[in-house]
């Protein structure tokens, strides 16, 4: 009990100190559904509730993006959540393990790796090897973000030894540093590519490492049918579809 | 080494408009209501603020002109301010406080406090050095203000209320070590003074400034006969004596005397108010200790009160209702008994 | 019953002095508890947070000596007057007090990355780039800092009074001479009390710093980034390294209290 009031005491600090982390305490109303999602599904998950709302009267989904570890220490410290959409497979598995998904994750989208430059490439960047050209500035995330562990992974593979001149925080922040010009190149997921002055490079198939996407409802889920709902309806055929047109690998 | 301005500034309220002149080894007392503009036009002099017409000139030089565009600021005229409340640097001590003249002019440090140490064994403070301001006694800080704008070498001295800021005990004392070293200053001073007594005590002429304009100007004695302003016969409505004093009598200076109840011995100033003189028709019975006869040589009327003026053995100014004026026939010429009480005249050292 | 009556008084008056205490007392008290006391020390003592922590004393004394540099004379300036000019640079110059950290590191890369107004000149021709390096976490936390060090300062120089100098006009003293005897002696409280302001706003400095010069251990790592990257990871550790910041920085300014902040 006491160690409840503790984490979410924990909480508040961490977001008087970062205010990264928006008010997410204090159960929402009856019918809205608050979503954890992690911050590369910003845009589809976007759409897709709407999408839902559409189609279910009365329902509202509250969508909570943040990178997946915060996800999940936020969910560690008492966070009211219905349902969690990780970008890997490990923060999902420290979810289930701390007993709080009400149900097996389900996997609902990959998304590949690229490298992301200036867009018209101007170091012509064709693949891993060419990041450790001297004089350039690349970056990725942080080991403890997901989209930073794969780029680590996918170096690994390719047997590049590459020096990241800072660990970014976000896949959002690598991009926008490329966008600025400060960085030549970093590693981020496809599907961050999309926005403007950035374009992608494809890494060698046999390098390529795919983040797995898994969703799952969670024990704190208010009302549990409409999170169970949602679910369903991001695993289904029109949720697919959305996300495949957002650039991500439908299973 | 002449002092001579002849200047208007105006600053808010006041439009200060004055012109007069100094001699080297000359004091003029500047004194005035409050607001009158006194300060202001020590200001003025030492450069901390700009005049709009005439000039400030000294020793032929033109220190401000603002006809010809010319402006000597401060730090180039070697005006020496001892200011009010004495404004010694707070963090320095009284040697460094005195030293920082000659520092600013280019003196090094070790031939700049030789130079102040002596400077403050003149004001009797050598052994003050180190003293922080805060430290000081008001006499003691005014006097370090003062070896502080002596040791600077000024050509021209301004003393702005230099003993207001100092108790009545230590007043004296201060006034009279003022005059020593205003004495020993040989460029032009001008202060500005607290009162009739100080100005008597400090100064050769005397400036009555009202409302940023000299409205009498002359020696302190020709001021006193001839107060032109209602202020300015209030401020020198008492009577001023300088004199010597032996076993209890007062000789004054134009050789009259008067039994005085003092222990002071030597030189002296001392003051005597108009309303303590009693006038008689008949001479007075019963023992005043000073009882003399003496001719009315002027009557003035000064508000509600009556201004006689006395010659005879000691030259006074009495002041008297209208009626008694009536009751004792009193006009020029008519010869009247003064009585006055030894224990009414105040006796200070000079 | 007088008396009673007083001690309740007294308790009324007292209670939001409580209140208030007990707002900023708590999370440190939650950081107290939840601290890992058996592994405090051998988390604390690891060498990357050894190394944030000696990044941030370096960059934040860096960052307070060069608020002093570029805003002593802009206080100067600042307290010299009134006016429109001064009033509309006084703005300017406090933006980064008010501005969110991440928006003043994204505008220090506009002015000062490698495609900045700046930083574009800087890297072509003299091959120099901040972002990303030491220097970058310097001038993320100088940006941020030196207004706190030009407000306080700039209040001290106008609570000067100005007749100081004028006596020291009056003795021969230059404007220069009469700056560095009378006017700055007289206003080394503020500039102290500008000093610790600025040192412990460029310690804690973190969106800034991650923006403008990233985030990489022993380079740009301070420790409220080592704190940031250790929440995601071990926020365990995250726990030690936040207590260790509150203790470098309550320990230095509880050291610095008589000499550097100015006593009542």
């Amino acid at each position: 009990m006491s160690r409840g009031v503790g984490a979410r005491l924990a909480v508040l600090v961490a977001a008087g100190a970062f205010g990264a982390l928006g008010g997410c305490d204090g159960a929402p109303p009856a019918r809205v559904v608050r979503v954890f999602a992690a911050a590369s599904l910003s845009a589809p998950f976007t759409a897709l509730a709407a999408e839902f709302e559409r189609s279910h009267p009365g329902a509202t989904i509250e969508l909570h993006f943040a990178g997946t570890p915060q996800l999940v220490l936020q969910l560690r410290e008492g966070a009211q959540a219905s349902v969690f959409a990780a970008a890997d497979e490990v923060s999902m598995q420290r979810v289930v393990a701390a007993g709080q998904a009400a149900a097996a994750p389900s996997t609902f989208a990959h998304n590949r790796l690229a490298i992301v430059v200036p867009a018209d490439n101007p170091q012509a960047i064709a693949g891993l090897a060419d990041l450790v050209r001297p004089g350039l500035r690349v970056a990725l995330c942080g080991p403890e973000v997901p989209a930073g562990r794969y780029a680590r992974e996918a170096l690994a593979r390719a047997g590049v030894a590459l020096h990241s001149v800072s660990d970014e925080p976000s896949v959002t922040a690598v991009v926008a540093k490329v966008q600025l010009g400060e960085l030549d190149a970093g590693i981020v997921y496809r599907t961050d590519t999309t926005v403007g002055g950035v374009t992608a490079v494809d890494l060698d198939p046999a390098q390529g490492v795919t983040a797995t996407y898994t969703i799952v409802p969670l024990v704190t889920a208010r009302p549990p049918d409409v999170a169970a709902a949602f679910v369903a309806f991001v695993v289904s055929p029109a949720g697919q579809r959305l996300l495949a047109a957002h650039g991500f690998v439908v299973p | 080494m002449t002092l001579d301005v002849d200047f208007g500034l105006q600053r808010g309220e006041l439009h200060l408009d004055v012109a007069f002149a100094v001699a080297a080894g000359e004091t003029l007392a500047l004194v005035g209501p409050n607001g009158a503009g006194k300060s202001t036009c020590l200001a003025a002099l030492a450069g901390l603020l700009g005049i709009a017409r005439g000039h400030i000139t000294l020793a032929g030089e033109r220190l401000d002109d603002p006809a010809r565009r010319l402006f000597v600021p401060p730090a180039s005229r070697g005006v020496g301010v001892v200011f009010q409340e004495h404004r010694l640097f707070p963090h320095l001590g009284a040697l460094d406080n005195v030293a920082f003249g000659l520092r600013a002019r280019g003196s090094d440090r070790r031939s700049a406090r030789t130079a102040a140490r002596e400077w403050l064994r003149r004001v009797g403070l050598e052994r003050h050095a180190a003293v922080l301001p805060r430290e000081l006694s008001g006499g003691q800080a005014q006097r370090v203000a003062l070896a502080r704008a002596l040791a600077a070498a000024p050509r021209l001295l301004l003393l702005d209320e230099p003993l207001s800021a100092v108790d009545a005990s230590a007043r004296l004392l201060l006034r009279r070590e003022l005059r020593a070293h205003l004495a020993a200053f040989a460029g032009p001073r001008v202060v500005v003074a607290h009162d009739a007594l100080d100005a008597f005590a400090l100064a050769d002429r005397v400036a009555v400034l009202e409302a940023g304009r000299i409205v009498q100007a002359g020696t302190v004695a020709e001021i006193c006969e001839r107060p032109r302003s209602r202020y300015v016969a209030d401020l020198v409505g008492t009577n001023l004596l300088r004199g010597t004093v032996h076993d209890g009598v007062l000789r004054v200076g134009d050789g009259g005397t008067l039994v005085v109840s003092t222990p002071h011995e030597g030189a002296v100033i001392a003051t005597v108010h108009p309303r303590a003189i009693a006038l008689f028709r008949e001479r007075p019975s019963g023992s005043p200790r000073n009882v003399w006869s003496a001719p009315v040589v002027g009557i003035e009327v000064a508000g509600d009160r009556v201004r006689v003026q006395l010659a005879g053995q000691v030259a006074l100014v009495a002041e008297v209702t209208p009626a008694a004026v009536a009751e004792l026939g009193l006009a020029r010429s008519v010869a009247v008994w003064v009585a006055l009480k030894a224990t009414e005249i105040g006796v200070d050292p000079a | 019953m007088n008396a009673r009556r007083r001690d309740l008084a007294a308790l009324a008056t007292l209670l939001p002095v409580v209140v208030a205490t007990a707002f900023f007392v708590l999370p440190l008290l939650g950081l107290l508890l939840r601290a890992p006391w058996s592994r405090f020390l051998e988390q604390a003592g690891s060498p990357a947070v050894l190394d944030a922590l000696w990044l941030s004393l370096l960059c934040s004394t860096s960052a307070a000596a060069c608020s002093l540099l570029l805003g002593l004379p802009l206080a100067v300036w600042l307290a010299g007057g009134q006016g429109a000019v001064r009033a509309v640079v006084r703005v300017l110059v406090t933006l980064p007090m008010v501005l969110p950290p991440v928006v003043g590191g994204i505008a220090l890369l506009v002015a000062y990355g490698r495609n900045g107004i700046v930083g574009g000149p800087l890297a072509r021709w003299l091959d120099v780039a901040l972002p990303f390096t030491t220097a970058g976490v310097v001038l993320a936390a100088t940006y941020v800092s030196t207004p706190f060090f030009v407000l306080t300062v700039e209040a001290g120089l106008r609570s000067v009074d100005r007749r100081y100098a004028d006596a020291a006009a009056t003795l021969g003293a230059g404007p220069w001479h009469t700056f560095g005897r009378v006017t700055l002696p007289l206003v080394l409280p503020s500039l102290r009390a500008g000093l610790v302001v600025a040192w412990a706003r460029a310690l804690g400095e973190f969106g800034a710093t991650i923006t403008f010069a990233g985030n990489l251990a022993g380079h740009t790592r301070t420790l409220p980034l080592a704190v940031y990257v250790a929440l995601e990871s071990q926020p365990e550790a995250a726990v030690v390294t936040s207590l260790l910041l509150v203790v470098v920085s309550v320990g230095l300014l509880f050291l610095l209290r008589h000499r550097w902040w100015p006593s009542r």
